[in-house]
């Protein structure tokens, strides 16, 4: 269900059922490594064999900006590219376009394109295509998620037929990175057709590295290199994804070796993958994912209205603990609402260690105390009680809401927990505010600007500040931030917003989970990132003596 | 016969639009909406992005209008286009899963019935032996089991340590290169453990029915008669009683083919069949209303047909029926 909790939507994402994982380090295997992996001390890049990845959902729209789920974002992100990308770093970088130019105090951005760049039907690609994806997008009659960005747009132009200038009503530095992989279509295939009707969402044509080749619905899709790519030719010739709903049968799988990649959960990576067999034919990879798990408190409620009683309660609870038990220790404590390793994460912000001792400080100070000694706190003869909301089908919320009550019962909160169908939760009690607390997740993507969560002017019903939260200077970093493209400063702008939300504590921030993926170790070329692994998969190889599929499986 | 027939078809026409309508309703009581899929928490997603979305699919207009504008399209039998992002037309996917959900409830219904006869037969000839407790203990076993269980030990048996049968799916990556005889022998190992295992769990209910209306039959007077013309006590059995304790086990047959259609959740979602069952569960979760109104609808009419057939082979073989019916 975690893949229905989206939000932050990262629009320039490569395989996102692979790139919801950050930075990390590699798994290192205790013994020395055997055979496969000792091809890897002297590995020579080499073409050919097949990568298969497993997947739990299908893919469900090819062209990018009509679906709003992972798996398709992951095959399309494949076969077609955007303007920009972000690189290694995260940091933004040409994709189709070969430089851009920030103009007129953040008004403008002119991009020039590269040349010499066709699509896999092998029609050259011009300016043209991005204003037509572009008209496309911000069409009323385009179901998709994601116009909102490209409304801001005040005049998009075509001035040749590699160059493509965007103006803007504001400054708005979060437009970069919209200009990824939802916006550049084939003109050519979709001018004066219906594109909800276009077999372009079956059979894509892009200008990326894989071309696609077969769709077998409910079952796998396979894609294809394209020789041609600008990039030059990935080296793995094939990218098979197949459809398994279950994942432990996705896990058997993996084990009978019919996949080569998947993600793992905690316990198949802590317990399950953990021998020698693994150890010999498998890398496992750990990152942050792109995610993290709060209790958000309703400001609207009286009690939680003192800063005090929230950070007290802050205290009150162990993280750490919750990690471990959860998570099996796989997971960081979360500080604030971007993840650790990316640029605009601030690491020095008021952290809360668990202290029970400091909790119950900061509550008598705010009028919480046992007078009537029944073991529950109280003030004004009411004694401290909350119901916590959660949506079902999160085993990892539900497990965190139990340990979360067992420590706040320590320091005499009690609190129930009340576990509620998602559609149900999010129409009756989030929309409409009526919930004391809640614990939900967030995914995040690489761009810093949070608006929509956290400005004062997003607190009506249906709208994502749904704990009502309300603070001028956050308001006002919030508008800089979007109005600001140096780097530097944005790190300021958002450093010191990070800053007002721990001492604040309108959420507990309480972890980033880890993204387990495992590859088959006859894969080489994976380097691990903040994005996750898979940004840069047409630079992945298999060692000739390793590949494992021959080339005649690639003739239909 | 042909008023009869004329008759039981017209009082079906009613009952058939009632439940389109029924289900109609109660899906769309059901909270949430298609538009919670894509749009939930997307921060995206403005509230005029959702307005957009909803105006597009047409949930601002009141529901009588929507079931009326469902209907008409139903009458040029278009079940329209399916809310998920594919938005390919209804009947296309349902036409991709039926066929492979039909087969592996034939194939299980037929091993059901090849295994659950002679063990109720058995059983009933020889009531309260050993056999046939172990039977019972057997049959309830299996019944007992969950099957998502089960399923995962036959996996980890016969496809990870064995490797004899594949894993998951209806073909291997590499059908396209097989031989025809290779295509064959790869789709039919796909589907051993599918039907083997679907077919185990329902066993119980068919071999208990069979040795129950077994047990009845072996009472009745001709038995007796037939036992006291000195036939062997296996034609007794083989020929005489069992023939006749058959005929309700078929009626049973006659109105599970409903079922056929239906998929199991479980066992598609474990072995990555992609069959109705799955169609339907994540039709169901994301709200895609004509998606679920066209599988129902196939299965409410389907259901009504093994009914009419039923009724009319009844009328066929006994004229008391079709007589008195009006």
């Amino acid at each position: 269900m975690g893949a229905r909790d989206v939000i932050v939507f990262f629009s320039l994402s490569l395989s996102l059922s692979l790139s919801l994982f950050g930075c990390g380090e590699r798994e290192r295997a205790e013994t020395p490594l055997p055979n496969l992996k000792s091809v890897a001390a002297s590995p020579q890049p080499a073409y050919g064999d097949t990568v298969v990845e497993g997947s739990i959902g299908e893919a469900t729209n090819l062209i990018p900006m009509l679906a709003s789920d992972s798996a398709s974002h992951g095959i399309a992100g494949l076969i077609i590219n955007g303007l920009l990308k972000y690189d290694k770093d995260v940091r933004l970088v040409g994709d189709l376009a070969e430089s851009w130019e920030v103009s007129q105090g953040g008004l403008q951005i002119t991009f020039k394109l590269r040349r010499n760049v066709r699509w896999h039907d092998g029609h050259r690609f011009t300016a043209h295509d991005v204003l037509f994806g572009f008209q496309t997008i911000i069409n009323p009659n385009t179901p998709t998620a994601y116009a909102e960005d490209f409304r801001q747009v005040k005049k998009a132009e075509v001035i040749d037929d590699y160059t493509f200038r965007v103006t803007y009503e504001k400054p708005f530095a979060p437009a970069l990175s919209s200009w990824g992989s939802l916006v550049v279509l084939p003109k050519h295939l979709l001018e004066g057709k219906d594109i909800t009707k276009s077999e372009l969402a079956r059979k894509p044509v892009g200008t990326g590295p894989y071309r696609f080749k077969e769709w077998i619905s409910r079952d796998r899709v396979i894609l294809e290199a394209n020789p041609d790519y600008f990039e030059g030719r990935p080296y793995v010739d094939r990218y098979v994804v197949r459809v398994i709903p279950d994942l432990a049968t996705m896990f058997l799988e993996l084990k009978a070796g019919g996949l080569d990649l998947m993600g793992l959960t905690p316990i198949q990576y802590k317990r399950q993958t953990d021998d020698p067999f693994f150890r010999k034919r498998f890398t496992k990879y750990r990152y942050l994912a792109n995610a993290y798990t709060y209790l958000g408190y309703n400001l609207l409620e009286p009690k939680f209205q003192d800063k005090r009683v929230r950070q007290a309660l802050s205290y009150a609870i162990d993280k750490d603990e919750i990690i471990k038990v959860v998570l099996l220790g796989l997971g960081a404590p979360a500080t604030g609402p971007y993840k650790p390793t990316l640029w605009f994460y601030n690491p020095d912000v008021k952290k809360y260690p668990h202290d029970p001792a400091k909790a119950l400080a900061l509550l008598k100070e705010a009028g919480w105390e046992d007078r009537d000694g029944d073991g529950v706190l109280d003030k004004d003869g009411q004694p401290f009680e909350f119901t916590v909301i959660t949506n079902e089908g999160n085993a990892l919320r539900h497990r965190t809401a139990v340990i979360i009550q067992e420590r706040l019962k320590k320091i005499g909160v009690r609190m129930k927990i009340r576990v509620i169908e998602w559609s149900a939760f999010i129409n009756e009690f989030i929309d409409k505010k009526n919930f004391e607390a809640t614990i939900l997740g967030w995914t995040t993507g690489f761009e810093p600007d949070q608006y929509d969560i956290w400005h004062s002017s997003k607190t009506g019903k249906k709208e994502l500040n749904f704990i009502s939260y309300k603070n001028p200077e956050v308001d006002e970093l919030l508008e800089a931030g979007r109005r600001t493209f140096e780097q530097e400063k944005r790190t300021a702008i958002y450093g010191r917003f990070q800053a007002i939300l721990a001492e604040e504590q309108p959420y507990t921030f309480l972890y980033v989970p880890e993204a387990l993926p495992i590859v088959n170790a006859r894969i080489h070329g994976i380097e691990p990132s903040p994005l996750g692994i898979s940004y840069n998969f047409n630079r992945w190889y298999v060692p000739r003596e390793l590949q494992r599929y021959g080339q005649v499986a690639l003739v239909p | 016969m042909t008023s009869y027939l004329i008759r039981r078809v017209l009082t079906l026409i009613p009952l058939f639009f009632g439940i389109t309508l029924i289900s109609f309703l109660v899906i769309h009581l059901a909270p949430g909406s298609p538009i919670d899929v894509l749009a939930d928490l997307n921060p995206k997603m403005t509230a005029e992005a959702k307005q957009r979305l909803i105006t597009y699919y047409r949930l601002d207009k009141p529901l009588h209008e929507r079931y009326w504008q469902w209907l008409r399209r139903f009458l040029a039998l278009d079940f329209g286009v399916s809310f998920s992002a594919d938005r390919r037309p209804v009947m296309d996917k349902i036409k991709e899963t039926l066929p492979i959900t039909i087969t592996i409830n034939v194939l299980s219904l037929l091993l059901i019935l090849l295994v659950a006869v002679p063990i109720g037969a058995y059983s009933a000839s020889h009531p309260y032996s050993t056999f046939d407790k172990f039977l019972t203990v057997f049959v309830y076993v299996g019944f007992a089991i969950p099957t998502f269980w089960l399923a995962l030990l036959a996996l980890i048996f016969f496809s990870v340590q064995l490797e004899w049968l594949p894993i998951s799916g209806l073909r291997s990556l590499d059908y396209a290169n097989l031989s025809l005889v290779g295509k064959l022998w790869d789709f039919v190992s796909h589907l051993i453990l599918p039907v083997l295992l679907s077919a185990f769990s329902g066993l119980a209910g068919l071999s208990r029915y069979m040795r129950g209306s077994m047990l009845e039959v072996m009472r009745q007077d001709y038995i007796t008669a037939a036992r006291s013309k000195g036939l062997s006590e296996a034609e007794v059995i083989y020929k005489h009683a069992l023939r006749n304790a058959l005929l309700p086990v078929v009626t049973i047959l006659g109105l599970s083919v409903p079922s056929l259609i239906g998929g199991s959740v479980i066992f598609e979602q474990i072995f990555g069949i992609p069959g109705m069952g799955r169609l339907f569960f994540t039709g169901v979760m994301s709200r895609d209303y004509p998606l679920v109104m066209g599988i129902l609808t196939i299965g409410a009419f389907l259901t009504l047909l093994g009914n009419l057939v039923a009724d009319v082979s009844y009328a066929v073989v006994d004229p008391r029926i079709r007589r008195g019916g009006g």
